[in-house]
């Protein structure tokens, strides 16, 4: 056993190691140096294939999630799910995907064809290019950007535009009520996301994915232990801007119709429905970087290609977005922002609180992360359950088990209906 | 090279690019299509700022201008009446054209008239960490300053958006 350990924690240099992927890319690039490609073609060919790589896998991604969320939701909800086409049902989505392209692309007449085109596009390419900036292993990262983090999150702004695009081009009541319901949504909670990335920037110090998951691997601790209230606060808004369950308000067929895209088919309707599984998959990729360390895991990436652990990782939290999506309720408009404003932004308010005065003891006092970091998981576990606690406690409305007075109609005057002439006797009648 | 041939091409297919959308803003007669071309000219500006290697800054105008402000700009012209879906024609057309002509003008006889000074050292490096010692460190009070100004600017503008309650009217 320790022989076959000890076998597989060679990680080789040779191109065909398919534990480190960077090998194939340096491979290629040798090639070229070895021929004598200028250094310019280098830089092009290695950014093609970083770009190649992570657009191929958001094809495939959003293929594969199509029958993954149908199946999962299904299995949930006790039912079958897609099970026809294929074994597993598994050509389900490739005949999805034919059914759209071959269907009619209807366009209002009085829509601005310009923006109409446009806001689909534009909705799905930021969940792309967030891609761009995490790190796939220890030398596999397309663009090590000093920034990502707020390249992450001013992509992730530009959304609301194209939903408002959307929304406003279609010439439609509905879909303009549907898009002012989601800018309302995403702008309310782009302030919760905000704050508790800032504590994760905080702590570690650089706004690089990459460093981040080398902070994790230096102190061997993942940052949802260390900032649970972070994660949770992260977790619940980034469903938010999903437009998933708890929160997809964004359509609702009895009150908006299809919301900011009523008027959308066929391929068009396709790029919507397609980006929201990119977004969801970027969304579970950003997750797994910065709270569950990314690539690292502990002692298995000796083994176990970096890649491979994350996309992993990718899919375990892309797991639970289905499973809240499978068995919560949704909210209603006006709780999903107080819900923004009222719990999540002060919740993380005091994250950053709690977190900076945890740096600055970290600092002055000088003691070893060995001690420090147990302590402050414990301590910020423990405070991140009494502050939810709290809140739910004093902000919650009161549970009602037996309402001592009447509410709804007893508050409201209902006019009078007007008198109704009483029906003829029948009995008189039959006589 | 590479570093000044590519960087000369980006920065030239980029002005480009945020030229001809500054230009759009302007033309086209849709106030909407207006603002999406401004939203493209502030990717752009993002874009030229990559290319001077300041990528704080140039994130920091993405999420800020393109993100936040283009928002903000089509509420504004969504509750705004008088925002037809045609602008109409008006009288000053001309006269402003050839203001802005006589202005760009202005600004390329600057250009070339003054006699830019040539830094010799390198790009700078990582720009959002020194920003933020520069924020927090020598320039703590104008940052603290602006701080309570904006806080002063959002109560401002909820005491003035507020309406009186009703007690009890809609209870």
């Amino acid at each position: 056993m320790t022989m076959l350990l000890s076998l597989l924690t060679i990680v080789t240099d040779n191109w065909w190691d398919i534990r480190d992927l960077s090998n194939v890319s340096g491979a290629v690039l040798d090639i070229i140096d070895d021929l004598g490609g200028p250094a310019w073609l280098i830089y092009i060919v290695s950014a093609l294939l970083g770009t190649l790589a992570i657009i191929s896998f958001i094809g495939g991604v959003a293929i594969i999630n199509i029958w993954v969320e149908r199946r999962v939701v299904g299995r949930m909800q006790s039912r079958l799910g897609p099970n026809r086409l294929g074994p597993f049902g598994l050509l389900q989505p490739i005949a999805d995907a034919i059914k759209l392209m071959q269907k009619e692309v209807l366009q209002p007449k009085s829509a601005p064809g310009l923006i109409f085109t446009l806001a689909p596009i534009m909705f799905t390419i930021p969940g792309i290019a967030m891609m761009a900036v995490l790190p796939w292993g220890r030398n596999m990262s397309l663009a090590n950007v000093d920034v990502g983090i707020l390249y992450i999150l001013g992509l992730s702004s530009l959304g609301a535009l194209a939903v408002f695009m959307a929304g406003y081009s279609s010439n439609n009541k509905y879909a303009l009520f549907g898009s002012m319901r989601v800018i309302a949504m995403l702008v309310s909670y782009e302030i919760p996301i905000v704050l508790s990335l800032l504590g994760i920037v905080l702590f570690t110090g650089t706004m690089n994915p990459q460093g981040i998951v080398l902070f994790q691997e230096h102190y061997w601790s993942l940052m949802i232990l260390l900032q649970p209230l972070a994660f949770i606060i992260y977790f619940f808004s980034v469903s938010a801007e999903l437009n998933r369950t708890p929160a997809d308000i964004a359509e609702a067929e009895s009150e908006i119709v299809g919301g900011y895209h009523t008027e959308y088919s066929g391929m068009k309707f396709g790029l919507f429905y397609a980006a929201e599984l990119i977004n969801a998959v970027a969304v579970s990729a950003i997750i797994s970087t910065l709270f569950l360390g990314g690539w690292w895991a502990y002692k298995l990436d000796e083994i176990v290609p970096g890649w491979m652990i994350y996309i992993g990782k990718i899919y375990t939290v892309y797991f639970v977005f289905v499973w809240t999506r499978g068995t919560l309720p949704r909210f209603r408009i006006d709780q999903l922002l107080a819900f923004a404003w009222k719990w999540l932004t002060p919740m993380a308010l005091l994250n950053i609180v709690m977190v900076s005065a945890e740096v600055t003891i970290w600092e002055e006092s000088g003691l070893s992360a060995g001690i420090v970091l147990p302590i402050y998981m414990v301590i910020n576990t423990a405070a991140a359950g009494a502050i939810i606690y709290a809140f739910v406690r004093f902000l919650a409305p009161k549970f009602e088990r037996f309402p001592t007075q009447l509410r709804f109609y007893s508050n409201i005057d209902v006019p009078s209906l007007p008198a109704v002439a009483a029906p003829p006797d029948r009995a008189k009648v039959s006589v | 090279m590479i570093a000044d041939n590519g960087i000369v091409i980006a920065f030239y297919v980029l002005a480009i690019t945020t030229g001809i959308c500054a230009l759009m803003v302007a033309m086209v007669r849709e106030l909407i299509q207006a603002v999406v071309f401004l939203a493209l000219t502030f990717v752009g500006i993002a874009g030229i700022y990559i290319v001077l290697s300041a990528d704080f800054v140039a994130v920091a105008q993405v999420l800020i201008y393109a993100g936040a402000v283009a928002v903000l700009m089509t509420f504004a012209v969504m509750l705004t009446p008088a925002a037809d879906r045609k602008n109409s024609e008006t009288a000053f057309q001309l006269p402003a054209a050839i203001l802005a002509g006589l202005l760009f003008a202005v600004v390329v006889f600057v250009i070339y008239d003054t006699n830019w000074r040539i830094s010799g050292r390198e790009a700078f490096p990582a720009t959002a960490a020194s920003l933020g010692e520069a924020f927090l460190k020598p320039f703590v009070v104008p940052f603290e300053i602006a701080s309570v100004l904006l806080l002063t600017a959002m109560v401002g503008a909820i005491v003035l958006t507020k309406e009186e309650e009703d007690e009890g009217a809609d209870a």
